[in-house]
């Protein structure tokens, strides 16, 4: 009997590589999926922090599309080596901070070492979700050569719904797949994969708008950009990016901003960062928690920051409300200060 | 057989899966792990982690803000 063939695909959670896997399924290949997790990705935990999405479930998409397809799923932690993915990118950036080709590149490069480390596993081929022309910058017909060849995984990639649109790879030429039944999609428009969803019985499928993660969202392009402008340094840690999602960000000088929690949810995740950052919250009268990104270099940037904090509570009107102020390793400081009017924040305060 | 504890307190999923994942792999069949989380999502996710990989989960209990989430390792 032949030799049952395997497949890693890459999961991203949205409907093109559920549905890349289940076209290889139905072919007889048995697949497990591989996701990375780079810190930048859209995930459950920005619903897990926000009050108003609390109805929502709390779901890992790539964990549950690998249930719906009964595959095995790897999380692979990449937020160190990714660094150098976002911050030298080869092929340069798309619309906003998002370096999706070189991204590309990388995680199939990550999928083709998966490989060879778990070679005991017999891993054939590596597949993924990617449609010619999908995206701008990444998904097109010049840059899939690109991917394969820069990745090194060359003529073991493939692409099952545009891989009629591709030269032949490996697993088609050796007949474990057989490329007549494999698609070839092309373009933005997604009626052909809405309709292959219906006919695999799928209809409960993530559709991620602009892409896989925060860096094509130009604000929080914008926040990460502001954020190595004022350290004059591109460099990160998972602390900062993390915190990048939650809050309003507010820089009223170069070297220090505010980040104040939105509900009652932020505030408490950002509690837990007490011990790290500056934290500011008031104690007369209801608001959110703030931290502070950067230093306070005298006693006039503490009350600009705490008259930023009155402004976003409950003692937003009143004359006076007080401000505690917690350093995280010099004790706490009492403040009485006017809340800031919303018309005194200089719009470019805002980052 | 053993049982084994794993603090992932303060991490936002998927860190705590990834963690969970690690970390079985060292143990042997029909041990346990305490994962003590304190993100909501881990309650979905690694159930959701162990029912694919063959593991099962024995009990999820909220504590002090903590949350146990405990699993068996499957062969
Ligand atoms: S959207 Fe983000 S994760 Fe997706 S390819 Fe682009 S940079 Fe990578």
């Amino acid at each position: 009997m032949a030799r049952q063939h395997k497949a890693i695909a890459l999961i991203s959670g949205g409907l093109d590589s559920m549905l890349a896997v289940r076209v290889i399924q139905e072919q007889g290949i048995e697949v497990e999926g591989i996701n990375f997790f780079t810190g930048f990705c859209v995930e459950g935990h920005t619903h897990a922090i926000r009050n108003h999405h609390k109805d929502k479930e709390k779901r890992n998409n790539a964990l549950w599309v690998a249930e719906q397809l009964g595959i095995k799923l790897h999380i692979v932690d990449v937020i160190e080596e990714y660094k150098d993915v976002l911050l030298n990118p080869k092929h340069g950036y798309g619309a906003n901070m998002n370096p999706c080709l070189d991204c590309k590149i990388f995680m199939v490069g990550k999928a083709v070492e998966w490989v060879k480390s778990n070679h005991q596993e017999g891993f054939d081929f590596i597949i993924t979700g990617e449609v010619i022309g999908q995206r701008p910058k990444s998904q097109l017909k010049r840059t899939m050569p690109i991917i394969a060849r820069e990745s090194g995984a060359d003529d073991i990639l493939l692409r099952p719904l545009c891989a009629k649109n591709l030269p032949e790879t490996l697993p088609e030429r050796e007949g474990w797949v057989d490329r007549a039944k494999l698609y070839d999609f092309h373009g933005r428009n997604r009626k052909p994969q809405i309709a292959l969803a219906r006919q695999y019985g799928l209809n409960d499928f993530a559709t991620p708008a602009g892409g896989c993660c925060f860096l094509t969202d130009e604000k929080y392009s914008s926040k990460l950009v502001d954020l190595w402008q004022a350290r004059h340094s591109r460099d990160y840690e998972l602390d900062d990016i993390m915190l990048l999602k939650v809050g309003r960000h507010l820089r009223p000088e170069p070297h220090f901003k505010v980040i104040v929690a939105r509900d009652a949810g932020e505030s408490k995740f950002l509690e837990g960062y007490r011990k790290q950052y500056p934290s500011l919250y008031s104690t007369s009268h209801n608001g959110p928690m703030a931290l502070i990104d950067g230093q306070f270099k005298n006693h006039h940037d503490v009350e600009t920051a705490a008259s930023v904090v009155a402004r976003f509570g409950q003692g937003r009107t009143a004359e006076r409300v007080e401000i505690e102020l917690t350093l995280p390793d010099n004790g706490t400081q009492n403040l009485v200060v006017s809340p800031l009017a919303s018309e005194a924040i200089p719009a470019e305060w805002y980052v | 057989m053993s049982d084994h504890q794993l603090d992932c307190q303060r991490l936002l999923c998927p860190l705590p899966v990834i963690r969970t994942q690690n970390k079985v792999k060292e143990l042997a069949v029909g041990d346990t792990l305490c994962v003590v989380c304190t993100d909501p999502g881990t309650k979905n996710d690694i159930p959701a982690w162990a029912r694919i990989h063959g593991h099962s989960l024995v009990s999820i209990e909220d504590k002090d803000d903590l949350i146990y989430i405990v699993v068996r390792v499957g062969a």
